[in-house]
């Protein structure tokens, strides 16, 4: 469980968070939606640490991130997997090499044992046949999968994901986002993804947090969004006709 | 505009101190630093080889048409080819263009990295990307004097092979130009330099490229603003170390 309590964050005069306060809870899939420029990825960022919070506080199980040592963050980060919104493969490694990285870097394993590894991760997020091949070489919908795959690889806490349905197809998208659901109730994991793709919200959503202009405006499961009547979540959400009858015809029962 | 520049260049010392925290495992960085080694050393060896044969026969070449009065020794074309050689050329001439070739290909390289989060991937997985990133290029660069002292022999011979084949003196009178008035210090003194060259060499260009903000374009800008800054130390270094072992 991942617990943040009045998360503020200002990059000159601009205040993008303005006192975030939510839970991210274990074994669910954590969706943060909201416009651009709402502070999606800064609050992600931040939960990452990779942006240090001007006020408030970010425990993941009872530990408190900024009020770690250097030596406990880097513990830490090794019990994070993050699927990035470009992939964020290492271009010079294959697929193999990419997933087997954080095995490389933090365990002791043997060659032979992080092999087994990497080829029941890949078989997991059905890549089989791609080993050997650079990430160039591959497609968007197989980089992602790639990038799941390094991401669990080393048994994450804490799965984190930025946009991970951006550029793909329609049909990629629900296999991505089934594998992420899948993957996090399999291993009971902490997810959290960002992203602002609805059809997300409606297969995976199970805990959503919607942000606008730098605050929560409201939390809730996708069962909840359906009958929500924050006029704000309803203009965001229900953008499309589509999504409009989709409400409607789900409200008529 | 004062203050940008000095906090630059304290952020590039505090750079400096990261590339050594936290150090990767001796197992993956030994791979990374054999890769590296092999990339920018030995993938200079052609272009250092072929610019300081050609300039040390030019040197060569110039020495012995200025050399109009018969009064003056036919040695002094090998003696002024191996001071040129060795003193400026090899490790300063070589260094420059090294900023251009290398420099070029580390701001580029680590600024992709950036602009396409792999440097933080590297971040979140706990990994030091300053250690997992310059360190192994400062390793490499510990033989750049290697790769100038074979510069530094080919630019002689160079020169001996414009000034024979050319018809500027004999074999032997090139020979004991070059050993006229040898002092042994003058190779230490650009070994010294060619050390504190391959550093920055290193350094700078990964800074540039580490820090860089933007997308593809901006990894074009900084490349060259790398070259500028790399070319503009090593000269100012140059004229530092030149002044301090040399005048006395």
């Amino acid at each position: 469980m991942i617990e943040v309590k009045n998360l503020e964050k200002s990059f000159g005069d601009s205040k993008v968070l303005k006192g975030i306060s939510t839970v991210f809870e274990t074994g669910k899939t954590n969706l943060i939606i909201g416009q651009s420029g709402s502070g999606k990825t800064v609050l992600l960022k931040t939960l990452l640490g990779i942006h240090k919070p001007d006020s408030g506080t970010i425990s993941y199980d009872g530990r408190f991130y900024w009020e770690m040592s250097e030596d406990e963050k880097r513990e830490l980060r090794t019990e994070i997997g993050m699927v990035f919104q470009g992939s964020a493969l290492f271009d010079s490694m294959t697929v193999a090499q990419n997933v087997a990285f954080p095995l490389k870097m933090f365990t002791k394993q043997s060659k032979s044992e992080n092999q087994d590894r990497v080829d029941f991760v890949l078989k997991r997020v059905n890549l089989t046949e791609a080993h050997n091949k650079l990430p160039s070489e591959i497609s968007g919908g197989m980089q992602k999968r790639v990038a799941i795959a390094r991401a669990i690889v080393n048994n994450p806490k804490y799965l984190f994901c930025d946009e991970p349905n951006s550029g793909l197809d329609p049909n990629t998208s629900i296999l991505i986002d089934n594998l992420i659901k899948e993957i996090t109730e399999e291993y009971n994991i902490t997810t959290v993804i960002n992203t602002h793709d609805m059809n997300s919200v409606m297969e995976i959503g199970e805990n959503i947090v919607f942000l606008k202009n730098g605050l929560k405006e409201w939390q809730g499961s996708k069962e909840e969004i359906f009958k929500t009547d924050n006029q704000a979540v309803v203009d965001f959400v229900y953008s499309s006709n589509l999504f409009k009858k989709v409400r409607e015809a789900y409200l008529k029962g | 505009m004062l203050v940008r520049y000095l906090s630059q260049i304290g952020r590039y010392f505090l750079m400096w101190k990261e590339i050594f925290n936290k150090p990767t495992k001796w197992s993956v960085m030994k791979g990374l630093i054999l890769k590296e080694i092999d990339d920018l050393i030995i993938g200079s060896l052609g272009i250092v080889a072929f610019i300081t044969f050609f300039v040390g026969g030019v040197v060569a070449i110039q020495t012995a048409l200025n050399l109009t009065n018969p009064l003056i020794p036919k040695y002094l074309i090998g003696f002024a080819t191996r001071q040129s050689v060795i003193l400026e050329f090899a490790p300063t001439f070589v260094s420059i263009v090294m900023a251009g070739k290398m420099g070029s290909f580390i701001t580029s390289s680590i600024g992709t990295m950036r602009v396409t989060e792999q440097i933080d991937a590297l971040e979140v997985m706990g990994v030091n990307s300053l250690n997992y990133l310059v360190f192994p290029k400062l390793m490499a660069l510990l033989l750049y004097p290697f790769l100038i002292g074979i510069g530094m022999f080919l630019g002689i011979l160079g020169g001996w092979m414009a000034a024979v084949y050319g018809g500027f003196g004999t074999s032997d009178e090139f020979i004991g130009g070059i050993q006229q008035d040898f002092i042994p210090f003058h190779i230490v003194y650009a070994f010294i330099k060619t050390f504190l060259f391959g550093l920055l060499l290193a350094t700078i260009p990964s800074f540039h490229g580490y820090y860089m903000k933007g997308g593809a374009l901006e990894v074009g800008k900084a490349s060259t603003v790398s070259f500028v800054w790399t070319s503009v130390t090593i000269i100012l270094l140059n004229y530092i170390l030149t002044q301090l072992l040399l005048s006395s």
